[in-house]
């Protein structure tokens, strides 16, 4: 293998192994950031040391039984100092290289867990937690963090270093939490992740309508969340929602880039693969029998659309019950606009307008280009072309997307073309 | 990016001989690490190729030649495969590198192929408005 060669297949490496490294590095020393450095440490070793004597059979455990020296070293030099490391470094004493194996298998998993929760912990605002979630549990680089969020990469990095400082600062433990705050703090992980993929799923502002590489970043770390933790049902919600919305990525878009609505969507061009995965995901999270969350209701909703062949056979009845399960668990408003679509499609337009106007006044909807956008829709529908046509112009001077602007102007122009014709 | 992990036949898959405990529970161990990584999508096993069929087309334009299995040549069929989703060849040579001896007696043999993406078949966006318009007229003749 050429040195070239070799670095790659150690950058690779570096990546499939860093997020384990870095949580059980973090059990070690309590200190995220001294963790990346030191696991740092150990690929720079690696690279060192890998083109001449080749790469070791399990190079994982090689790379932490490195680093974990390395974090012994330092316990050890840090011990005469400072009283706090002495009962750490006794701890470790017996972890000796014979373990690591066995490390590997149950109790990485327990340490990958409790660094998910530290880098989306409430302390941190929700732009740290998706920048130190990215960089230490997906192993991006904050480049290409900078470039996935389209901001500076010096913000990214400034980002990260302060999230990393706040989290020593308030001492928030290395640990799963229990009992009652498991949930509310789950929710905050799920929440993250959800985030990231949505990022990526609809950019919020530029060109692009879409960002797969945060996308496959969130789908990705979701299924890690809900391999090591099984028992929580939300995760398993997540991960079929993320996998459904997924079977759709490359059928959004034309040959222009311009969005494609679910309904005019090719739907032979699903991914009936995502598909299967996703509705495997959401009997899991069924199959645990507690009340479905809020994710397990979206993926429901999801895979309603999933499993219809055609549009026509879609069942909006269904859609608008779990619609309304899904209201009485997180009121809001845009859950209630959603609902009024669905209620448009199973029970006819007039229904649905009836709804959407009622939330003309909600403040919060105020400059959110969707409700212009669903009540141009069901205005369409009922043939009331002209304020269709002003409805859609007025979404499309609300959207900072600016495909979506277009796809609206051109609803406009078709509105009012129409309407002129009649 | 998605790669296929293809376990090649042996004498003994195609002899119907089942693995040894030992070989299942590395599989086992294996595919769990695929999953605690979110990298597994899809996992199977076929059957030998004693009820197999084989389906080839000898004359160009003409009728298909039917031949029912066990076929000989083990090396030439595949046993199963694994589907993975990951961010670099390198890094789904790496998981093919830690997939068990499939077979443990020295015929063991895993081949690595990459999946086409949408966006691959159709290089330019002139070429892929027209496949799309082609592939919707293909779903509308297949309604019709």
């Amino acid at each position: 293998m050429s040195v070239s060669q070799t670095h790659r297949t150690i950058d690779t490496i570096w990546r499939m192994e860093s997020p384990k490294l870095i949580a059980g590095l973090t059990r070690m020393v309590r200190d995220v950031g001294l963790a990346e450095d030191l696991a740092q440490d150990a690929l720079v070793i690696a690279l060192d040391r890998w083109p001449s004597s080749g790469i070791p059979d399990k190079p994982g455990a090689w790379l932490m039984t490195t680093a974990k020296r390395r974090a012994l070293d330092l316990l050890r030099r840090n011990k005469l100092r400072d009283q706090k490391y002495v009962e750490i470094a006794r701890e470790i004493d017996l972890y000796t290289e014979d373990d690591i194996d066995r490390a590997l298998d149950g109790e990485i998993e327990d340490d990958l867990l409790r660094l998910i929760f530290m880098t989306c912990h409430p302390v941190l605002s929700q732009d740290a937690r998706v920048a130190l979630t990215l960089r230490l549990l997906c192993g991006l680089t904050t480049d290409e963090i900078a470039r996935s969020f389209l901001i500076a990469e010096s913000t990214v990095a400034q980002r990260i270093v302060r999230a990393k400082r706040t989290l020593n600062m308030e001492k928030v433990p290395f640990e799963v939490p229990a009992g009652k705050e498991l949930g509310e703090r789950l929710s905050t992980v799920l929440e993250v992740i959800y985030l990231m993929f949505n990022e990526g799923y609809s950019a919020t502002s530029g060109q692009s309508w879409t960002r797969p590489l945060l996308c496959q970043e969130a789908l990705r770390l979701g299924r890690v969340l809900a391999a090591i933790a099984p028992g929580e049902p939300e995760a398993h919600g997540l991960v079929a929602l993320m996998e459904i919305q997924s079977s759709r990525l490359k059928t959004r878009i034309n040959a222009q880039g311009e969005p494609i609505l679910l309904m005019d969507q090719n739907r032979a061009l699903w991914d009936q693969l995502l598909i299967r995965r996703g509705l495997a995901a959401l009997e899991r999270a069924q199959r645990l029998g507690r009340t479905l969350g809020p994710y397990a209701l979206q993926a429901s909703i999801t895979a309603c659309h999933a499993v219809a062949r055609t549009p026509s056979d879609t069942d909006w009845i269904r859609i608008a019950a779990l619609y309304e399960a899904l209201l009485r668990q997180t009121p809001s408003p845009i859950v209630e606009l959603n609902r009024a679509v669905a209620i448009g499609m199973a029970f006819g337009p007039a229904y649905g307008l009836q709804l959407v106007e009622e939330l003309n006044k909600e403040p919060s909807l105020q400059g959110y280009h969707l409700l212009p956008s669903v009540r141009g829709d069901l205005l369409e529908k009922l043939g009331r072309l002209e304020e269709a046509s002003a409805e859609f112009e007025r979404a499309a001077a609300m959207t900072r997307n600016v495909q979506e602007q277009a796809l609206l102007f051109r609803r406009a122009a078709e509105c009012k073309q129409e309407g002129e014709r009649t | 990016m998605r790669f296929m992990m293809i376990v090649k036949a042996t004498t003994d898959s195609e002899a119907g001989v089942l693995p040894s405990q030992e070989l299942i529970d590395a599989m086992q161990k294996y595919n769990e690490e695929l999953v605690k990584a979110g990298v597994m999508l899809a996992a199977d096993g076929l059957h030998s190729s004693a009820n197999a069929v084989r389906i080839s087309y000898p004359e160009p334009g003409g009728k298909p030649k039917l031949v029912d299995g066990p076929f000989t040549e083990a090396k030439e069929m595949i046993a199963g495969y694994t589907l993975i989703e990951v961010k670099s060849r390198e890094e789904a040579l790496e998981w093919a590198l830690r997939m068990p001896d499939p077979h443990g007696f020295g015929q063991g043999e895993i081949e690595l192929r990459q999946v086409f993406e949408f966006e691959e078949l159709l290089g330019d966006p002139e070429s892929r408005a027209k496949e799309e318009e082609l592939r919707r007229q293909a779903q509308e003749s297949k309604k019709a």
